[in-house]
C-alpha cells in the first residue's frame, strides 16, 4: 500500500471502511508530515487532541458517515468553540472563540478529526497568503513561490499531505486561486448553500465556503456534509442538498459555454494554450460546447473591489479593542483606544480595505460608487442568467498566471487582478470549481467551471469527467 | 416667558422622533430574552456582544408589532422592507454599526388625530422603522474607567417619525401622548417612559408667523417624560425666539435637556455631524411581508382608543374630555369598564376616576398598573357612593386609606365611623336636638336672617363627623325651621 495520506477522501474512507486502517494510523501519519513540512507554515494551530479524538472514533463500532475519521483542516476563518480562530490577524492572536461555525459542528458531527487551523490572508484579504501575521506559506510545488490566497494554508496542506481535505472561503477566488496555484481540486458553491454562522466576515454578501480536496469526487463527499439550510444564517438557502456524491458520477449531457471574448484576449498565450487544450480534451470525449457572450464581466472587478471593501469596512468595526481581540496598551481615551488598537492591530492591506470601504459609503461617493458597483452587479447575475439558458456549465481559466515568487508581486492593483476570472462568479453567487488542467513553468494551471444557481451537480460532475480524462489533478 | 409673549409673532414648528421597544420576549436579532434589570451582560449572547462571525435572525414578532402599529395609524406597509447599517463607532455598540432602515421601512406614511384645547389637528407621520437598541455606557460605577452593559443591545425597537406638523409643546406632548396610547392598546410596548422604554427626540425651529420656509432647527435628544418633553420644548423656543430678536444665528446642533436646570445645552453640532455610511444589511435578506399578512393584522387589531375614546362617550355618557383621560392608557380604560359592569352611574365613576383616583396616582407618582387600589376596591367604593351609603367626603377619606393600608373599604367604614346617616327619623332627632341648642339663631333666622341656613347643617355635620346624608339634612332641616 502506498503510503495512505497520498490518497483521497473517497479511498482512505473505502480503507477505514474495510478497517485496512484506522483512524489513529491515519492521524499520526498526518501529524508526522505536518511536522515534516512545518516550514510550509501552512497551520497557524495544532489540534493537540487529534489523535485522542481519532483513538475514540476508531471504538465507534459503525460508520455513521462518508467522512467519519478522516484528518482534516479548517481555514483559521471558522470559529471552533474552545480553539483559538485568528483569522490570519493580529487583531485575533488571542481570541478563543466560545461557540462553533456551522461548517465546523457539521464536520465534527460527522466524526472527522481537525488536524488544526490552516494560515490565510489576514481576514481573507489577499491573493497570496502574504498578508497573514503568521507569516506567508510557502507553496510546496516550489517553496520560493506563494500557493495563492486568501486559503493558502489549506490549498497547500492538501497538496502537501498534511490533511485529506481542508475547509476554505471564497469571496472573490479565495479557494480557486489557490487550489489553482498549489494542483489542487476546490469549490466554493452557491452562495447561501453552506451557512455562514461561525465564519468571520470579510464581505457577507460574498463570502462563501467551500472545501479544497484531491479530486471533484472527494469534494463532492465533503461539500455534501457542509452544505444545507441553517435557521443561524438568514441568507443560507432553504432547498434540500443533493447527493453530491451520486450526482457527480453520473451521466449527464453537458453543453459548455465558453466566453471566447473573453478568452481571446488572455495575454499569456500558455495560459490560453492550456485551456483550449482542455476545453479539446473534452469536446475528443463527445461534450459539446457553445460560445457564449458574458456582457459586463469586465467590469466584475471595480465593482467587486467597491462592494466588498464597503461590507468589510462594516463588518471589522467590531474589531474595536472594546470587548475581545487585541487591545492596544494605556489608552489615552476613547479616541486614542481606538486608533491605536486598529492601527496596531490590523495589517496594511486590511487597513487599506477598510479604507477604500469607509470611502465608497461616504456621503457625497455613495451614489457613485456603491450603487454603481451594485447594478453592475444585477446586470452580471442577468448576463449569467441569459448564457445559462442555453449551456449547462461555463468554462474559463481560474487564474491569468500559475502560481508567482513570493514577494513578486508590489502593486495592489495588480494583486486584485489574481482574481479577475474568480470575482465573476461570486457576484453572482454562483457555484464555481477549480480543477487542475496541467502546468506552466513547472507550476499547475486551474480550469474553472462556474455553475448555475445550485447547481453544484452539474460543475462537480464536469469537474469529475474532466479528471477521468486527465491525470493532472494526480500529478 | 417670550414664548407665550411673542407667539403673535413667532410660529414654532415641531417634529418627535419617538423610539418605542417592543415588548417582545426576545430581542430583535438573537433569541436573549429583553427583561429590564437584569445583572449587567447576563442578557447579552454571542450575538449581542457581535462577536466574530455571528449573524441575526429577525424576530417575526418584532415585525408582527411594527405592522400592527402601522395599520393602526392608517400607514403604507412595505411589501419589501430594508434593513440597513449605520455605522459610528461607540463603546456600547457591541458590532460598531447599528442595523436599522433607511430606505423602505416597514411602516410609511400615516397619520395620528390630536385634540389641543377642543380644537382636532391631524399629525402626519412620515415613517416607522425597526431598528436595535445600543447597550449602555456607564460612566459613574467606577474611578476613571467607563463600564459597558450590554443587556440592553439588541432590544427592539419600532422609532416613529413625524412630519414637521407639531406647533406648540403642548401639541407634541398630545401627540407623544397619543402615540403612547396606541403602543399600549395594541400591547406592543409597556410605553414607560421612566424605564427608557419609550424615548423622544424633538426638533425645533421658529419662523414667523405666515412664512412657509423653516427655519434652522435644533434636536433635543432622549426626552424621558411628557412634562420633560413641553418644558424642554417651551425652553428652546424661547431660546431661539431670544436667539433671533438679538438678531443672532441659530446654530443647527444637536442639544440635550437638562431637567434639573430647565434648560437645554449644545451637544455636538450638526455640521461635524456623523456621516452613517448607510449601506444595505448584507446579512438580512430584504422582508418580503405579503398583503394577506398585512391584512391578517388589520383585522385582528383590537379597539383603538380613537374608537374607544367615542364609544365611551356614547355608551357611558361621557364628555371627550373624561372619555379621553380614561383613554390614556389601556389600563385606566379596562379598569373604567371593569367598574362600570357593577356599578350603575357611569358618570361618577368617571367623575371619581378623572379626579380623586388619577389624583391619588399622581401623588404618589405610581401608574394604573401599580395602582395600592385595585380595582375591585375601587369598585367597591363607588357602589357604596352611588347607593348613598358613604358621603363624598367620606368616600375621599376612605381612598386615601385605602392606598395607604391594606385593608378593605367595609373594615375603613367601620373603623372610621363613616356610615352615612340617611334615616329620615334620626336624623330628624338631630336636627331637632340642634335647633333646641341654638335658640338664639334660629330666632335670628325666622326674622329673615336666611344665611343662617348654612350654620345648621354645619352643627348637624359636626355633630354626625359628617356621616349624615347632606341631602336629607336640607330637606328636613329646611321643614323644621319653619315649624
Amino acid at each position: 500500500m502506498s503510503n495512505p495520506t497520498s490518497l483521497g477522501l473517497f479511498e482512505q474512507a473505502n480503507l477505514l471502511e474495510k478497517k485496512e486502517i484506522s483512524s489513529s494510523e491515519l492521524t499520526e501519519l498526518y501529524l508526522k508530515n505536518i511536522k515534516e513540512n512545518e516550514d510550509l507554515n501552512c497551520f497557524i494551530s495544532l489540534n493537540e487532541y487529534a489523535l485522542d479524538e481519532a483513538r475514540k472514533i476508531d471504538k465507534l463500532k459503525n460508520r455513521k458517515s462518508s467522512v467519519q475519521g478522516i484528518p482534516i483542516a479548517h481555514k483559521d476563518i471558522f470559529c471552533a468553540k474552545g480553539y483559538k480562530t485568528t483569522c490570519g490577524s493580529k487583531m485575533l492572536e488571542n481570541f478563543t472563540s466560545p461557540y462553533s461555525s456551522t461548517v465546523f459542528d457539521k464536520l465534527n458531527t460527522s466524526k472527522t478529526i481537525m488536524l488544526g487551523k490552516t494560515n490565510m490572508d489576514e481576514f481573507a484579504m489577499g491573493s497570496s497568503n502574504e498578508t497573514s501575521y503568521f507569516g506567508k506559506v510557502k507553496n510546496p510545488i516550489d517553496k520560493l513561490r506563494s500557493p495563492g490566497g486568501s486559503s493558502g494554508g489549506s490549498a497547500a496542506a492538501v497538496k502537501a499531505n498534511l490533511c485529506a481535505f481542508a475547509t476554505g472561503t471564497d469571496t472573490g477566488g479565495s479557494i480557486r486561486q489557490p487550489a489553482s496555484f498549489c494542483g489542487v481540486t476546490g469549490i466554493k458553491p452557491t452562495y447561501g448553500r453552506v451557512s455562514r454562522w461561525g465564519m468571520i466576515a470579510f464581505a457577507s454578501s460574498l463570502d462563501q465556503a467551500g472545501i479544497f480536496a484531491k479530486s471533484a469526487l472527494d469534494a463532492s463527499i465533503a461539500l455534501e456534509v457542509i452544505s444545507g439550510f441553517d435557521e443561524k444564517d438568514s441568507t443560507s438557502i432553504q432547498k434540500k442538498v443533493p447527493n453530491f456524491r451520486d450526482e457527480t458520477s453520473s451521466k449527464m449531457n453537458h453543453i459548455i459555454g465558453i466566453p471566447y471574448k473573453l478568452i481571446d484576449k488572455i495575454d499569456d498565450s500558455n495560459i490560453k494554450q492550456n485551456f483550449l487544450d482542455a476545453i479539446n480534451t473534452l469536446e475528443k470525449n463527445g461534450i459539446k460546447t457553445k460560445e457564449i457572450d458574458l456582457p459586463y464581466i469586465e467590469y466584475s472587478l471595480p465593482s467587486y473591489y467597491v462592494i466588498a471593501p464597503a461590507e468589510c469596512s462594516a463588518n471589522l468595526s467590531r474589531y474595536d479593542g472594546i470587548k475581545f481581540g487585541y487591545r492596544c496598551s494605556d489608552p489615552k481615551d476613547l479616541e486614542d483606544l481606538y486608533t491605536r488598537t486598529r492601527s496596531e492591530g490590523f495589517g496594511e492591506e486590511v487597513k487599506k480595505r477598510i479604507l477604500i470601504g469607509t470611502y465608497c459609503l461616504s456621503a457625497g461617493y455613495f451614489d457613485a460608487y456603491y450603487i454603481k458597483a451594485q447594478k453592475i452587479r444585477a446586470l452580471i447575475t442577468k448576463s449569467f442568467k441569459q448564457a445559462f439558458k442555453e449551456v449547462t456549465v461555463i468554462a474559463m481559466p481560474t487564474c491569468s498566471n500559475e502560481a508567482f515568487k513570493l514577494g513578486s508581486i508590489q502593486d495592489p492593483v495588480k494583486m486584485y487582478e489574481q482574481d479577475i476570472y474568480t470575482i465573476p462568479a461570486n457576484l453572482a453567487g454562483l457555484p464555481a470549481i477549480s480543477v487542475p488542467s496541467g502546468s506552466n513553468n513547472k507550476m499547475p494551471l486551474g480550469l474553472q467551471f462556474i455553475g448555475n444557481h445550485l447547481d453544484e451537480s452539474k460543475i462537480l460532475n464536469i469537474s469529475h469527467e474532466f479528471q477521468k480524462l486527465t491525470d493532472h489533478h494526480v500529478c | 416667558m417670550s414664548a407665550e409673549t411673542n407667539n403673535q409673532i413667532w410660529e414654532p414648528v415641531i417634529g418627535l422622533e419617538i423610539h418605542v421597544q417592543l415588548s417582545t420576549e426576545s430581542k430583535i436579532f438573537s433569541n436573549a430574552p429583553t427583561e429590564f434589570g437584569i445583572e449587567q451582560n447576563l442578557q447579552a449572547s454571542i450575538i449581542d456582544l457581535g462577536l466574530p462571525g455571528v449573524l441575526p435572525v429577525l424576530n417575526k414578532k418584532a415585525i408582527e408589532m411594527a405592522v400592527k402599529f402601522g395599520c393602526s395609524i392608517n400607514a403604507k406597509i412595505s411589501n419589501n422592507a430594508i434593513f440597513a447599517r449605520k455605522n459610528y463607532f461607540y463603546p456600547d455598540l457591541p458590532k460598531g454599526y447599528q442595523i436599522s432602515q433607511l430606505d423602505d421601512p416597514i411602516v410609511g406614511e400615516g397619520s395620528v388625530e390630536i385634540e389641543v384645547e377642543s380644537e382636532k389637528k391631524l399629525i402626519g407621520i412620515t415613517r416607522a422603522h425597526l431598528e436595535e437598541d445600543a447597550g449602555k455606557s456607564i460612566h459613574d460605577k467606577y474611578d476613571n474607567l467607563s463600564a459597558i452593559d450590554l443587556n440592553r443591545a439588541g432590544t427592539p425597537l419600532l422609532e416613529i417619525v413625524s412630519e414637521p406638523d407639531l406647533r406648540s409643546a403642548k401639541e407634541a406632548v398630545s401627540y407623544l401622548k397619543k402615540i403612547h396610547s396606541i403602543v399600549t392598546f395594541l400591547d406592543i410596548s409597556d410605553g414607560n417612559m421612566s424605564q427608557g422604554s419609550m424615548r423622544c427626540d424633538a426638533n425645533v425651529s421658529i419662523r414667523k408667523k405666515g412664512e412657509t420656509e423653516f427655519g434652522n432647527r435644533t434636536e433635543i435628544k432622549n426626552i424621558n417624560s411628557f412634562k420633560f418633553v413641553e418644558k424642554a420644548i417651551n425652553f428652546e423656543i424661547s431660546r431661539q425666539i431670544k436667539l433671533i430678536e438679538s438678531n443672532k444665528f441659530i446654530k443647527q446642533e444637536t442639544r440635550l435637556y437638562d431637567s434639573q436646570k430647565n434648560e437645554t445645552r449644545s451637544m455636538r453640532s450638526k455640521e461635524h455631524a456623523n456621516d452613517y455610511r448607510y449601506f444595505p444589511e448584507p446579512d438580512l435578506i430584504p422582508l418580503k411581508i405579503s398583503n394577506e399578512y398585512i391584512k391578517n393584522i388589520k383585522n385582528s387589531l383590537p379597539e383603538l382608543p380613537d374608537k374607544k375614546i367615542e364609544r365611551f362617550c356614547s355608551e357611558y355618557n361621557l364628555n371627550n374630555y373624561e372619555a379621553e383621560i380614561l383613554n390614556s392608557s389601556k389600563e385606566m380604560s379596562n379598569f373604567y369598564e371593569k367598574i362600570a359592569q357593577s356599578v350603575k352611574n357611569t358618570k361618577l365613576i368617571a367623575k371619581w376616576m378623572v379626579g380623586d383616583f388619577s389624583a391619588i396616582l399622581n401623588k404618589y407618582g405610581s401608574s394604573v398598573e401599580e395602582s395600592k387600589i385595585s380595582c375591585d376596591d375601587l369598585t367597591d367604593l363607588l357602589k357604596k357612593l352611588d347607593e348613598d351609603k358613604i358621603s363624598d367626603p367620606a368616600a375621599k377619606k376612605i381612598i386615601e386609606i385605602l392606598w395607604n393600608e391594606n385593608i378593605t373599604v367595609e373594615e375603613i367604614i367601620e373603623r372610621e365611623n363613616l356610615k352615612q346617616i340617611s334615616n329620615e327619623d334620626d336624623i330628624g332627632e338631630l336636627i331637632e336636638r340642634v335647633i333646641r341648642e341654638n335658640p338664639k339663631q334660629l330666632e335670628q333666622y325666622r326674622n329673615g336672617k336666611e344665611k343662617l341656613f348654612g350654620f345648621f347643617v354645619g352643627q348637624v355635620m359636626k355633630t354626625t363627623q359628617g356621616s349624615a346624608d347632606p341631602k336629607v339634612v336640607n330637606k328636613i332641616l329646611k321643614d323644621k325651621l319653619k315649624q
